[in-house]
């Protein structure tokens, strides 16, 4: 006699061979399926927002915020920084959110969802949590005073940062979060070295893993199963938590508003963007790399890379690009089918990059995560 | 004014602002035609059936695929899959193995009994179907099935054809032979044994049939001019194979030559192996790479001890042994007498140079063209007689058990118009789903799943079948390898990944639609459908 199939139910999502990675699958339970499948989901950002077509801000704060309402089963209140978020989602009157959603300034979005956490628990309202999110601009630039005070209180907000990797609506200016070679208004594409220059970049991830808050993960927008895990283990935590994710601008990046998607996916799969988690100033988990693409996949997408291709190629910058996704790909373990010996990024001197061998790299001293109780 | 929790101002939803009339391009669901399905000479929907197999909706799926293919437990075991090649999983990891779950869903459905759904009212409408071979079962069903009658007449004293007189049961066992035709039969088709045709017209005429489908098969060996000594032993693949049914083994001795490339060269020199010969060797005028023979069927001979002699033509048969002529391929590939001669030694000698056809039928029946040794027919089956249509072997085409099922489909849709005065129209055909069209990240990585093989001794002393089938679990594996091109599954992508909100999730079963009044054309559902099912099309200004 046949037996009903017992494998929907027994099997992780992984041995799902047809749309494994997909928002759904019709053969799970639906408690295992993503909240994007599920046709009650809450559309925190509502239709008719003016976001560009193709945004992947959009796309990521309804990923984010509604995993964030299920998780609290819709206790929950948003604060939002100035940006693209915040102007095309609520022109006043109108507005897209259906969260209690406050906006107060820039660059003071932790420092608000603080006094939001402070009053509830005063008022005793330990059921309703906190989420407070912004673009780069207002959390690695203008609002980091406020953000580096909110992890040192431990303020119990989660702090969710959507990486465009620039100022957009006001017409694609630098931010920290920016990236080497990238063309925007004022790092134009001229001289020796077009677009922005290569530096030490403002790793957010990074720095709030320093500050070793209870929880900090980067996502992007191509991974929605592990966005959304994210989020919900984020809620399950007090404290200040980070959650850093990728979110391709199609206007400010130059590509097509289709690619959204395969942008982000390609930065992962190209080492660019580390998919990682940590809790407690130690890094736990890392995302492998499944299909391991060149730096040149991704950039060619994007007109913001296109001075290094084109009549007046720059192979050599796109080396050094290669170089630093290759040397993401060794701190972070990530093209390692094998269980990563290093999860800790670790303090390499990228001039001496090229002559340190790998075995060496993992043997330096894990600089900027030795904490008490944190590093090993 | 009662407000909700933390609100304090007055607001007016976005749902006002109707971003759809920024839209250029809007995306359209589409079907497109698989590659599986296309390459499928019995038109199977495999899509479809795969994808009642994911769930494990077996009855939904073998009922799905006997639409279409009345034996699929025989077809899961004989047809060469020509599906499987065409297959887009081929260039992610492997092809699906979509022959192996054919075969689990036909043998399921024998062990629990399933019946073939009722045939519609009677029409009061008679059809003569002439061979029980693959393709007169086939047309007979889907006739039936239509609510015509039918009668099979078959010169031989079981029905089946080739795939019981030809093909070896190490490949077909024959109680899955007899199971799947005794089901068919079930459906009150008439089938009368022993009974040959010998003018197809005069047996309408007396008969009173309304229409008939030919399908005798070519089951004569193609005889070629080789001196031969008194003593020598030559027989022919077709009666050595037919043999096999009989209750006295063939006797071919230790040593045996099969002359031919094709795949009966190859049942020959296996079934010779099997008989006993310590020798089997196959004797072909031209290279492995121009045999028509499939690889399969080769690498299974070359497995079990069947040796090859290849650019070699039989020049004359001796009592023991074989006089031999070395070829050379020319510059346009043709072989080419080297007159470089060898001996080889050899009991006998089985002759498997092709297959003819007897049409002595068709002789009364005006209309009907005869050309190379096979009747012509339009693309509806039908003969230059009208009312007389027929396929399989007999007419131009690949001989295989998938040709002459689909023969039989193809030819019982245009019979079935034209008994009722019309003429078969089939729907317009949807464009290939191309590897091209899918975003196979979203697969996983999942390696076909391997059928079991008996083991080399029983296969070269036993006629027990040689290729396992898959069990349940493996076979929903293989199921769920699928990847769906070119239609829905039902993954919720585009409902997930659209910045918009602009996709509408249906009942289950109804899939999805677009809202256009607020989608923005932005394209990133059609970029990230895994399966291609959604295209962008310019809006019209």
């Amino acid at each position: 006699m046949m037996q009903t199939p017992q494998r929907p139910h027994d099997e992780p999502v992984k041995f799902y061979q047809t749309g494994s990675f997909a928002a759904g699958n019709r053969l799970l339970p639906a408690e295992l399926r993503t909240v994007q499948s599920d046709a009650q989901r809450n559309n925190s950002l509502n239709s008719g927002h003016r976001a560009c077509q193709g945004c992947g801000e959009a796309l990521g704060a309804r990923y984010a915020l509604d995993a964030a309402m299920r998780a609290t089963e819709g206790r929950m209140v948003a604060v939002n920084a100035t940006g693209c978020l915040e102007v095309f989602s609520t022109p006043y009157p109108e507005s897209s959110w259906r969260v209690p959603w406050l906006h107060s300034l820039f660059g003071n979005a932790p420092a608000v969802a603080t006094g939001v956490a402070a009053a509830l628990k005063v008022k005793g309202r330990s059921d309703v949590r906190v989420v407070a999110q912004a673009g780069d601009g207002g959390t690695v630039d203008i609002g980091f005073g406020c953000l580096s005070g909110m992890f040192e209180r431990n303020d119990d907000v989660l702090f969710v940062c959507y990486d465009n990797e620039g100022y957009m609506n006001t017409g694609v200016q630098r931010s920290g979060a920016t990236p080497a070679a990238a063309r925007t208004a004022t790092t134009e594409a001229v001289g020796d070295e077009p677009g922005n220059r290569f530096g030490q970049g403002k790793n957010l991830p990074l720095l709030a893993v320093a500050h070793e808050i209870p929880y900090v993960a980067t996502a992007t927008v191509a991974d929605l199963h592990d966005l959304e895990r994210k989020v919900q283990r984020a809620m399950a935590v007090h404290g200040a938590r980070y959650i850093h994710v990728l979110v391709p601008c199609p206007l400010g990046w130059g590509a097509a508003s289709r690619d959204t998607i395969r942008i982000a996916r390609l930065a992962q799969e190209s080492g660019l963007f580390p998919v990682f988690e940590a809790e407690h100033g130690r890094i736990t988990a890392v995302s492998k790399i499944r299909h391991r693409v060149s730096v040149d996949e991704y950039l060619r997408l994007q007109s913001r890379f296109g001075h290094l291709f084109g009549a007046s190629p720059r192979p050599d910058i796109v080396q050094r690009i290669q170089a630093d996704a290759d040397r993401n790909i060794r701190r972070f373990g990530l093209d390692d089918a094998d269980d990563p010996a290093l999860v800790e990024p670790v303090s390499d001197d990228a001039a001496s990059e090229d002559a340190v061998s790998e075995d060496a790299v993992s043997e330096e001293p894990h600089v900027v995560l030795a904490g008490p109780g944190g590093g090993s | 004014m009662e407000k909700p929790f933390a609100i304090t101002l007055d607001i007016e939803s976005s749902l006002a602002n109707k971003t759809g009339t920024w839209r250029v391009e809007r995306p359209v669901y589409v079907d497109r035609m698989p590659p599986c399905n296309d390459a499928c000479p019995a038109g199977e929907n495999i899509q479809q059936w795969l994808y009642h197999a994911e769930e494990g909706a077996y009855r939904a799926a073998w009922e799905t695929l006997v639409a279409d293919n009345p034996m699929p437990a025989i077809m899961g075991r004989v047809c060469y899959h020509p599906c499987e090649t065409a297959c887009n999983r081929a260039q992610l990891d492997e092809s699906v193995g979509i022959n192996a779950v054919e075969r689990f869903l036909g043998d399921h459905a024998i062990a629990q009994g399933w019946d073939l759904p009722p045939p519609a009212p009677a029409t009061g409408r008679r059809v003569l179907v002439v061979g029980a071979g693959p393709a007169g079962l086939s047309v007979a069903y889907q006739l039936r099935r239509l609510g015509h009658a039918v009668t099979i007449r078959e010169k031989a004293s079981k029905p089946g054809g080739m795939m019981r007189f030809g093909i070896p049961k190490y490949r077909l066992p024959r109680d899955v032979v007899d199971a799947e035709i005794e089901r068919l039969l079930a459906l009150g088709i008439d089938l009368e044994l022993g009974s040959a045709v010998s003018d197809v017209g005069a047996v309408m005429r007396a008969d009173g049939y309304d229409a008939s489908f030919l399908a005798v098969g070519a089951e004569i060996s193609k005889r070629t001019y080789l001196p031969a000594g008194d003593s020598a032993r030559v027989v022919d693949a077709v009666s050595l194979l037919r043999s096999m049914e009989g209750e006295q083994a063939p006797l071919l001795g230790r040593r045996v030559a099969v002359y031919g490339g094709g795949d009966t060269a190859m049942d020959a020199a296996r079934t010779a192996r099997r008989l006993g010969a310590t020798d089997a060797v196959v004797v072909y005028r031209r290279t492995r790479d121009r045999m028509p023979a499939h690889d399969i069927e080769v690498e299974e001979a070359l497995e079990e001890g069947v040796a090859m002699k290849w650019l070699s033509t039989v020049k004359s048969v001796g009592n023991d042994r074989l006089v031999i002529e070395k070829m050379q391929l020319d510059e346009a590939g043709f072989p080419q007498p080297t007159g470089e001669l060898e001996e080889l030694a050899a009991d006998s000698l089985v002759l498997a140079l092709g297959q003819e056809s007897d049409l002595s039928l068709v002789d009364g029946s005006d209309g009907i063209v005869v050309a190379d040794g096979v009747v012509q027919v339009g693309s509806d089956m039908m003969t230059g007689c009208p009312g007389i249509f027929a396929g399989g072997d007999m007419v131009p085409a690949e001989r295989t058990v998938t040709t002459a099922i689909g023969h039989g489909k193809r030819a019982a849709r245009n019979i079935d118009a034209w008994l009722r005065g019309g003429s078969y129209e089939s729907g317009p055909r949807h464009e290939l789903a191309n590897f091209s069209g899918l975003n196979t990240w979203y697969y996983a990585d999942a390696p076909k799943t391997v059928q079991p093989h008996l083991e080399l001794a029983r296969r070269v002393s036993t006629f027990d079948e040689v290729t396992g089938g898959l069990d349940e679990s493996t076979a929903l594996f293989e199921a769920r390898r699928c990847l769906s091109c070119g239609n829905c599954f039902s993954c919720d992508n585009c409902f997930g990944v659209c910045p918009d909100n602009a996709v509408i999730k249906l009942e289950p079963g109804r899939n999805y639609a677009f809202d256009y009044d607020y989608c923005k054309g932005c394209g990133i559902c059609a970029a990230e459908c895994p399966c291609g099912a959604i295209v962008m099309v310019p809006e019209r200004t």
